[in-house]
């Protein structure tokens, strides 16, 4: 919770007319999606297998080092394409308009310990919905961190800036992890839930998969190269795993990024909604592969305002999205990738402490809702 | 080990090697067409037949199993990136010899997979294929006199009769507007001219509509005669009364070309065909609120049409966008998110 309420100026029919406005920009990308688009995404899915075919067959010669290193990048790139431009967008049903089954949210599987359905239950639908609002949104720090001043402080925030680097390191497992709600389903009793059983199997199938392949199959194919092969996929999932992790810090948690009690979601309008994830995303700015590196999330606040819309199409609608925010008085958050990065990280650092100065009381939002 | 366990041992490998994706998701980069893909189909060529109808040369993918002439195929064309099925009857004859089969198909106004083929199909296109169908076919003991009664494109299947099976006695009669609009025409008149064929072209532009009541004098054995019969609904109608009413129906073979129908309103009975509940729904309430009152075990999700948790199968009938009003129809393969969808008129809703 900020000091001061940087929404405060606007009146509820403004707001109203914000989610008109928005609603414009996402009609008029309907309309017009189409042959390109579909083009579009398939040559990105033919890319990504090809250059992750060419990289295994590299690594196959792995021992020597030009192969091991062209190898590695290589999968790396066609890792974190998978998992960003491709996957995290595919299974948000930005491409089920295609009619194409084989690129569709209910039958895409990606190259990560956590099952497609899983992640699509706690990511499109839980962190979509309930955005940045403490205690719905397990995405705010993933259950690990304290992330606003307003939380309560305990000793054990103390080591927030190590886990956090854990997890930026061990990424995917810590995903899985958050979307089987590890922690609170630890208990005895929950434990033995036959849903949560299912679910915590389904991992494990996927787990076992993910690993067999990667540091078992692989580096035996490779035979003499066994070990640097190894070493090979070890590094494509640890650069694909802290890529991710510092490009979706980036989305949430920079400096002049908003959170919101729980309270303030209350019969919430549309156009409130539209307010909440402008206000509680963050982008990044760079060049186009930059973007499509960041599978677009580079433009977070146009995702989570249109999340289902294509992702090749978020460069164009920022443009408009951003002289909306221009034309409402209301700050656009966005930087290159490290700067995003170090605020992202100076904000870890700093919550793990106690907080320094007492905290300012503030009308805030939820009384503007409820006046609204 | 047998052969095919071995297969299936290698298979499961290179599964485990692939994972999460399959084999096939590789194979399809390099060999789209293989046996054991998915079915699928290249263009080869698109060859105009008149103003609005063309021939579309297919090299069908290794799992075709071949057709019966009179057959139909059903194909997957992505129009505008949408993936559209449609139904055509297949032209060309059982043992052409290069392997492909054509499909000839005539564009009807407003019509977006037939324009789109016979105006805008690339050679090199891959589309989607499902095995022949269909049983407006000859019998397997060639009959000794028949009859092909034909409107417009419902000449198509006819053609790849008449192209794949010679008979000895053989009448055609044939309705389109005018002469440049009949499809096949000069392909016909060789027949004619090889005496292997006895055909009345009628144009209705200058002729008016084919009185049934004329075919004794056109054909005047018509009732002894083995009729297969292709075209409008109407067309069609008035030949079964006929046939009917002289007591031969069985001489006579149809053949329907069925464009879905979809009544669009505003609400409508909303069906749920798995639960095997009825309702009426109300064109502003989400379908997915509709199936929750009434007891119909749903998907849901964030309820605002973001998170795609409740997409379900259409199977029949029309709904509106909440948001966009948007219409989608029901085709095989479309699913809907039911917390953004109202009823658009009767609909079947796979709960």
């Amino acid at each position: 919770m900020t000091a001061i309420d940087p929404t405060a100026h606007l009146t509820a029919e403004q707001i109203e007319e914000l989610g008109r406005e928005l609603d414009a920009i996402r009609d008029e990308v309907i309309a017009s999606r189409g042959e390109k688009d579909a083009a579009y995404i398939r040559k990105v899915i033919s890319a990504q297998r090809k250059l992750e075919l060419a990289s295994r067959g590299v690594l196959l010669f792995s021992i020597f080092p030009p192969a091991w290193l062209l190898g590695t990048a290589g999968l790396s790139v066609a890792k974190i394409m998978d998992n960003m431009e491709i996957g995290h967008n595919v299974l948000h049903g930005q491409w089920d308009w295609m009619r194409d089954p084989k690129i569709h949210s209910t039958a895409w599987e990606w190259d990560h310990v956590s099952p497609a359905d899983q992640w699509k239950h706690s990511h499109n639908e839980l962190h979509h919905t309930y955005t940045n609002v403490i205690g719905k949104d397990n995405d705010l720090g993933y259950g690990i961190m304290r992330v606003d001043e307003d939380q309560k402080w305990h000793p054990l925030h103390l080591g927030q800036p190590l886990w956090n680097f854990l997890n930026a390191c061990f990424f995917e497992y810590g995903i899985a992890a958050y979307d089987l709600e590890l922690g609170k389903n630890l208990h005895k009793r929950r434990r033995k839930n036959p849903e949560f059983r299912a679910r915590a199997k389904a991992v494990g199938r996927k787990i076992r998969k993910q690993v067999l392949k990667d540091y078992v199959i692989h580096p035996l194919l490779s035979g003499p190269s066994f070990v640097p092969t190894l070493a090979a996929t070890f590094t494509a999932n640890l650069v694909r795993n802290i890529w991710s992790h510092s490009v979706i810090m980036c989305g949430h948690f920079p400096e002049g990024v908003q959170v919101f009690e729980r309270r303030s979601i209350k019969g919430e309008t549309r156009g409130q909604w539209y307010l909440r994830q402008m206000m509680g995303s963050a982008n990044i700015s760079g060049s186009r592969a930059m973007h499509f590196m960041t599978g677009n999330l580079s433009h977070q606040i146009e995702h989570h305002l249109f999340p289902d819309l294509p992702s090749n199409r978020y460069a164009e609608v920022a443009v408009k999205v951003r002289a909306l925010f221009e034309k409402y008085e209301l700050e656009y958050v966005t930087g290159p990738l490290p700067k995003q990065v170090f605020s992202a990280w100076r904000k870890v650092v700093r919550l793990s402490l106690p907080n320094r100065s007492p905290k300012v009381k503030t009308p805030a939002r939820e009384q503007e809702l409820v006046a609204a | 080990m047998t052969s095919a366990a071995l297969r299936s041992r290698a298979w499961k490998l290179l599964e485990m090697v692939t994972t999460p994706l399959l084999p096939s998701d590789y194979l399809d980069l390099v060999s789209p067409l293989r046996a054991g893909a998915d079915l699928r189909g290249r263009i080869e060529a698109v060859h105009p037949e008149t103003g609005d109808a063309a021939t579309i040369v297919i090299r069908p993918g290794r799992g075709w199993r071949g057709h019966t002439a009179g057959q139909y195929v059903r194909i997957g064309v992505d129009v505008d990136g949408v993936r559209l099925w449609r139904a055509y009857s297949i032209t060309s004859p059982t043992n052409r010899q290069d392997g492909r089969v054509t499909i000839t198909v005539k564009a009807i106004p407003d019509g977006k997979v037939s324009n789109h083929l016979v105006r805008r199909a690339k050679p090199g296109t891959l589309i989607q294929l499902d095995q022949p169908t269909g049983d407006f076919v000859l019998p397997r003991a060639k009959p000794a006199k028949v009859l092909y009664l034909t409107a417009g494109s419902g000449i198509t299947p006819v053609m790849g009769m008449l192209r794949d099976v010679e008979l000895d006695d053989v009448v055609m009669v044939h309705c389109a507007p005018r002469p440049q609009d009949v499809i096949f025409r000069s392909e016909l008149h060789d027949l004619v001219a090889d005496k292997k064929l006895r055909l009345t072209e009628m144009h209705t532009d200058t002729d008016g509509m084919l009185d049934i009541a004329r075919l004794d004098e056109l054909v005047p054995d018509w009732a002894e005669r083995e009729t297969w019969a292709c075209g409008p609904a109407g067309l069609l109608d008035t030949a079964e009364d006929h046939w009917t009413e002289h007591g031969v129906p069985e001489r006579l073979h149809t053949e329907r070309f069925r464009p879905s129908i979809v009544v669009t309103g505003d609400g409508g009975e909303v069906t749920f065909s798995a639960t095997g509940k009825t309702v009426d729904a109300a064109g502003t309430t989400p379908l997915l609120d509709i199936g929750e009152e009434a007891g119909v075990l749903m998907p849901s999700g964030c309820r605002m049409g973001i998170c795609f948790g409740c997409i379900t199968p259409l199977k029949a009938g029309a709904v509106r966008d909440l948001r966009t009003g948007e219409i989608t129809e029901a085709e095989p393969g479309v699913l809907i998110q039911t917390c953004v969808s109202a009823a658009a008129g009767p609909c079947d809703i796979e709960r």
